[in-house]
């Protein structure tokens, strides 16, 4: 891999940007893998290049039924954050974000993270303790958080109406949360993990699991028979349908969750403002779009787009708060299909059967969890045993009963 | 938006109604295992296809009933009452 740097842009400049070499090869399927990871969305990508780098594993294939980073990586409101509440979830999530913060470097691929703090709102006395024992438990967890007044708030996000229909008493902030480019990301770690001789092979759709005795031992798909050591799921809605292929049940609803953008408009925003009460969430993005998300439809649904009235209910709430936004129309509204666990924590780890392992149940906020979720699966993938941050997410906590009832997990409440 | 035929009130928007999840599901015996327990409570079918669920109208007469739906399509094939058994939706096929 040639590594971009101030000197290749100059020199592709005097070249008329001519000699680009490509990003990631476009390899042959071979017939065997060591590896083969289902999804190439960022949990997979992430996870075949800690493979090859951490581990040394370079015969790896990650296939993908659609195109990269098609799925819900590219649909995403590209939020990072570790302010989680339980201190299973604040470890593995502050180990998310940390790996962020030195992942442009580590990829050598501007993955453009902007730390501008996420600010989650508070709209009556009582969501207001709410919200302080959650940015406590988030203290106690060695992570920082911060309360904000009313009029704190109104001095970083100047456009916010604190006297408005949801009155804002407060809020706390996460300095280190905000936001970077999510096809950058997967862009980032699937030209690496290339560049390790990981085979990314798109429109491959995986059609069966071989089994043999209890073990997996390949993968059925649209261009053929692929024989592997090791197989791992990560394939977001889609994680029923994979473990039904392998004749286990898992405990997720599939639901769609929609996002929207404004049109481009100059800086106005600085911040991630959140609401988990009123369902909303905006940001600006680098081009000027709003970036606007709240909860999900609440049924089952695989077709990847919203309804209506969740939307309408989305927007109304965005303009309450910000009533300069009224006059700005909607680019786009599109929703990706998200595996919804009954504690909305992710499900990772082992697998009813041998070699198979499985990433899925990041609901609402799997983009976040891209590089821990990369870089404990290979460990878990490897050792045959779940990596010490993802021991208590595995599949084994419904029987239990030891479940991480996240409700931060989502930011907005469902 | 989709539309649901209340068996009781009639065809309505879906901001009437509540969704309950999956139905047809059966309460295990007191002494089942614990793995018995974790699949009723918590396992769904979450199929990509014909979903059989509960719906209730909330912002109407407040009864509940069950919906097969496409997952897919969010085409409604039937509405039927609690307790009725799951129909036969082999005949229509949107397809043929």
């Amino acid at each position: 891999m040639k590594g971009y740097s101030f000197l290749s842009l100059a020199r592709q400049a005097l070249n008329r940007h001519q000699g680009w070499p490509v990003a990631w090869r476009t390899p042959e399927l071979k017939k065997n893998y060591d590896v083969v990871i289902i999804g190439a969305g960022g949990h997979g990508l992430a996870t075949a290049y800690y493979l090859a780098k951490n581990h040394q594993i370079k015969n790896i294939a990650v296939l993908e039924k659609g195109s990269l980073g098609g799925g819900n990586t590219g649909r995403n409101t590209q939020i990072t954050r570790s302010n989680y509440f339980w201190p299973q979830s604040a470890a593995f999530f502050d180990h998310s974000l940390k790996l962020y913060e030195g992942l442009s470097r580590e990829l050598n691929f501007n993955v453009m993270l902007s730390q501008r703090g996420l600010l989650t709102l508070a709209h009556s006395l009582h969501e207001l303790e709410g919200i302080q024992r959650w940015a406590n438990a988030i203290r106690i967890n060695e992570i920082e958080a911060e309360i904000l007044s009313p009029i704190e708030v109104k001095k970083l996000v100047p456009l916010i109406d604190i006297d408005c229909r949801f009155p804002v008493h407060g809020g706390f902030i996460q300095r280190r949360g905000g936001i970077s480019r999510h096809d950058a990301v997967v862009w980032g770690y699937a030209r690496a993990a290339s560049a390790y001789g990981v085979d990314i092979i798109q429109q491959c759709e995986v059609t069966a699991l071989n089994i043999q005795s209890g073990r997996v031992t390949g993968v059925q798909t649209t261009r053929g028979t692929i024989g592997a050591d090791k197989i791992s799921i990560a394939v977001a809605g889609h994680t029923t349908e994979l473990a039904r292929m392998a004749d286990f049940r898992v405990p997720i609803t599939s639901m769609p969750l929609q996002a929207m953008v404004s049109e481009p408009i100059k800086p106005c925003l600085h911040t991630v403002v959140m609401s988990p009460v009123i369902h909303m969430y905006v940001s600006q993005s680098d081009r000027g779009e709003l970036v606007i998300g709240g909860g999900a439809d609440l049924y089952n649904s695989y077709a990847q787009r919203g309804g209506i009235p969740l939307l309408q209910e989305n927007i109304a709430a965005v303009l309450e708060l910000f009533p300069a936004f009224t006059r700005l129309r909607l680019m786009r509204q599109w929703a990706g299909i998200v595996d919804i666990t009954p504690d909305t924590s992710p499900v990772m780890g082992l697998t009813p059967l041998q070699n198979l392992y499985i990433s899925g149940g990041w609901g609402t906020g799997g983009y976040k969890a891209i590089p821990a979720g990369g870089d404990t699966m290979a460990y878990t993938i490897v050792h045959d045993e779940a990596h010490p941050l993802i021991e208590d997410f595995g599949l084994a906590r419904f029987e239990t009963g030891a479940l991480i009832d996240e409700g931060a997990a989502s930011g907005v409440s469902h | 938006m989709l539309r649901i035929d209340c068996p009781w009130c009639g065809t309505r928007d879906e901001v009437e109604f509540s969704f309950g999840g999956e139905s047809h599901l059966t309460r295990p015996t007191l002494d089942a295992s614990d793995a018995v327990w974790s699949d009723y409570l918590f396992n769904k079918d979450n199929p990509k296809g014909i979903h059989f669920e509960r719906w209730m109208h909330r912002f109407g007469c407040g009864r509940w009933f069950n919906v097969a739906r496409d997952t897919l399509t969010h085409e409604i094939h039937a509405v039927y009452e609690m307790g009725a058994a799951k129909p036969d939706l082999a005949v229509k096929d949107p397809d043929s």
